[in-house]
């Protein structure tokens, strides 16, 4: 068995206000330094047998599918 | 013989009883449809209605669109046969299903909103808005955390000048979408989807007008000007 990990931001021109308030909170408890956050999504897929490149094809399939939206949402995947 | 509308009830809708009231109301029969099975039962029209289908798990409307019910469902309304109304999370899961174009995002305030939203009519050339006039004024509810409405430049631009644009919010738009944008259609107008939700607002007893009504009876116009549209036509 072999993990797949999809990770899923919104586009870069897209507002997040999530990021934007997590943000807010760490300038509040002191952590300076911080420019900003986007908050992103992280999917760990379990495949069967090896990730080779087939199985990497369907996790991408699936990303583009049904784990991101492709309007809003950019993915990268990596095996981990 | 009176029009059959469907309403999809998916895990975690909300609003369907209100829609099929709101479709009782105008004239038509409503019929309760179940997202797990892949059968329009030969309708007229759908609603797809508010809540948080399958929990708003993923992204809203994410996982309804591939609900069975939605395989007969996407290919009619994109031939532009069948009418759909997505109100909400309805609008929510045209969007996933690309039937209609960018996406709901988060309120850029962060907040739910729950209010009476005075909403522009922009276009009346919809199977769900022939009633109205462009550039009436309504007052119906807007009751979403995720109804932020994003697309790229490009597309807003081919929205607006191709008439696409179904309502704004009158005003600043309270959840930050995209040029004010509350309600778009496809490029045949009989798929349409809004933000704020038309069938709260059916009867003076519970909601802030009647101005919503007519989302209904354009609707029964709309079937009676146009030759009967099988819901199986792929």
């Amino acid at each position: 068995m072999a993990r797949v990990v999809v990770d899923v931001m919104l586009k870069p021109e897209i507002l997040d206000p999530q990021g934007q308030a997590i943000a807010g909170a760490c300038e509040r408890l002191g952590f300076s330094g911080v420019r900003g956050i986007r908050q992103g999504k992280r999917f760990e897929v379990e495949v069967e047998g090896e990730a080779d490149e087939a199985k990497l094809d369907e996790v991408r399939r699936m990303a583009e599918t049904l784990l991101a939206n492709p309007v809003i949402e950019d993915y990268s995947l990596h095996v981990g | 013989m009176t029009a059959r509308v469907g309403v999809v009830t998916f895990p975690g809708s909300l609003d369907d009883r209100d829609a099929e009231r709101a479709v009782r109301l105008a004239g038509a029969r409503p019929v309760s449809l179940w997202h797990d099975e892949p059968d329009l039962r030969g309708v007229d029209a759908v609603v797809l209605p508010g809540g948080f289908s399958y929990g708003d798990y993923l992204r809203c409307g994410a996982i309804a669109r591939f609900a069975p019910v939605m395989n007969e469902l996407v290919p009619a309304a994109r031939s532009g046969a069948l009418p759909v109304l997505g109100i909400c999370n309805g609008f929510q899961v045209l969007c996933e299903s690309h039937l209609l174009p960018g996406a709901l995002t988060r309120n850029s305030s962060l907040r739910f909103i729950n209010r009476a939203q005075p909403v522009r009519i922009e276009s009346t050339a919809t199977a769900w808005t022939n009633r109205y006039t462009a550039g009436e004024e309504i007052r119906i509810v807007l009751k979403s955390g995720e109804g932020n409405f994003v697309a790229d430049d490009a597309t807003l631009d081919e929205l607006e000048r191709s008439g696409r644009v179904v309502a704004r919010y009158a005003g600043d738009a309270p959840n930050g979408a995209r040029r004010g944008i509350a309600g778009v259609s496809n490029e045949h107008g009989n798929v349409v989807g809004l933000m704020p939700h038309p069938e709260h607002a059916v009867e003076e007893l519970t909601g802030p007008s009647t101005d919503g009504l007519d989302f209904f009876t354009s609707l029964l116009a709309h079937l009676e000007s146009s030759p009967a549209a099988p819901a199986a036509i792929g």
